[in-house]
């Protein structure tokens, strides 16, 4: 009871270094599920609409990456980004960016595998139409991809969830550096392992109020989008 | 500037079409020309909709040749086509067109002139805002003829445009296609409404079985048939 009014008056009282903290994890999520997208959204309706050798295969693997664990993605871009891997020289490591590169190839499965879902059906829907009009297939892409924008949203939605949740990739490759790569998921893994419940009490909170707003908000997009656009 | 190379006469030369082990169509050999609109009838699974789907590329031979203007391949950039249910894309009414005379390569400049005529000749443009989701059956047929337009066809496709219409609905479309083949577009159409073929045809081809039965002048199809299939379809029998 004493820790969630104390967590109450952190969330309240508007401490600049827990602000700082959850605009960074906003800054990152966001960051990694745009740049998922430029990927995954392509990339989901490449595997809707072209045929090619091994693409099953492709599926497959996609689909399976939905469930990657966070922590071995976190191990694989910590081994691409340390001082003796391959992209050492970047210096990313341990940066938000590091964090934001570990978010997206987290993301960006749940993103491909869930746009090849809903432009696979909506091509059913709507390939005789468009053969008849002659759309080539990058115009075929974007049109199924402009038309499935509403669905899209609620993909995009769920890699945001999947990304704003996530601690242990974050944790990795971005060590937890106070004031410079410490996020709302890991500073609550911190501060509840230092005992400083209040914390890390009010962090949750704050999490799952933006995450239920940034819902809401898109939510409320796609709804007008839809009475506008049928 | 020199005129564009038609796309007609469109020749079918002994073409079949297969799906999975059952002929849709068989040896078909059929040459359509300009002029007065071409009705496909006969009863469900005649292969109406097959040629019509084939002429358009949607279904490709399983032997035979379709030829365009005396030629194999051409772009397909002047032929249109009308489904029974029409896709409508998730914009607005003038969302769609406009769409349409995107993919048919017209300047955005020019778009909107041209999207409030194709509105006007299909008597939609109090709803051009409108999501075309939202329109009835017979708007939204009236919209895929418009779409259909924009790409200024020299040969338009209509599969049962009507079939799911009502009389009134039927009637607006049936005045929009009239205004059509009056403008010079080639209609070729697939019913199996025998008063729509009365009302609209020009020339009947009468398919059965996945093959042409007859061809011939609208009057002379419906006053003297040369088949007695044709002849029995006419009064109304079970053709099978």
């Amino acid at each position: 009871m004493h820790e969630g009014s104390s967590a109450l008056a952190l969330v309240l009282g508007g401490d600049p270094a827990l602000y700082a903290i959850v605009a960074l994890s906003l800054v990152v999520s966001v960051s990694a599920t745009l740049l998922a997208a430029v990927v995954g959204l392509p990339l989901g309706a490449l595997l809707a609409l072209v045929r090619f050798p091994g693409r099953t295969f492709i599926v497959v693997i996609v689909n399976a990456f939905m469930g990657l664990p966070p922590v071995v993605v976190g191990l694989a871009v910590y081994l691409l980004l340390s001082r003796s891997g391959p992209l050492g020289t970047l210096g990313l490591l341990f940066t938000p960016k590091a964090m934001v590169i570990a978010q997206a190839l987290l993301v960006m499965p749940i993103l491909a595998a869930l746009t090849r879902q809903t432009i696979e059906d909506l091509w059913a829907e709507y390939r005789d139409e468009l053969t008849a009009m002659r759309i080539g297939p990058l115009g075929r892409v974007m049109t199924l991809l402009w038309d499935a924008r509403f669905s899209l949203t609620t993909t995009m939605l769920a890699g945001f969830g999947r990304a704003a949740a996530e601690v242990g990739t974050v944790m990795i490759v971005g060590g937890n550096i106070d004031g410079l790569t410490r996020t709302m998921t890991t500073a609550i893994a911190l501060e509840t392992s230092k005992g400083d419940l209040p914390l890390a009490l009010g962090l949750g909170f704050i999490l799952i109020v933006l995450i239920v707003l940034v819902n809401a908000a898109a939510w409320g997009v796609r709804r007008a989008g839809e009475i506008r656009a049928g | 500037m020199r005129p564009p190379v038609s796309d007609l006469p469109l020749v079918f030369d002994g073409v079949s079409a297969l799906a999975r082990d059952v002929t849709l169509v068989r040896g078909v050999s059929l040459q359509v020309d300009a002029g007065a609109p071409t009705v496909l009838v006969g009863p469900n699974g005649a292969g109406k909709s097959t040629l019509i789907r084939l002429a358009m590329g949607l279904v490709a031979p399983t032997s035979g040749r379709i030829t365009w203007g005396g030629r194999a391949e051409t772009d397909g950039q002047r032929r249109a086509m009308v489904f029974q249910r029409p896709v409508m894309l998730r914009r607005s009414v003038a969302g769609n067109i406009g769409y349409a005379l995107h993919a048919g390569g017209i300047a955005r400049a020019a778009r909107r002139e041209r999207v409030a005529d194709l509105l006007a000749q299909a008597g939609l443009a109090h709803l051009a805002g409108r999501p075309a989701r939202r329109l009835s059956g017979g708007e939204q047929q009236r919209l895929a003829l418009a779409r259909a337009l924009a790409r200024d066809p020299e040969v338009l496709f209509l599969d049962e445009p009507t079939a799911s219409l009502d009389p009134a609905a039927t009637k607006a479309v049936e005045d929009i296609l009239r205004a059509i083949a009056q403008s010079g577009v080639k209609l070729v159409m697939a019913t199996h409404d025998l008063g729509q073929a009365r009302r609209l045809a020009g020339e009947i081809v009468f398919m059965l079985r996945g093959s042409v039965r007859e061809q011939s002048g609208a009057e002379r199809f419906f006053t003297a048939p040369a088949t007695p299939e044709g002849a029995a379809f006419i009064r109304g029998d079970l053709v099978i």
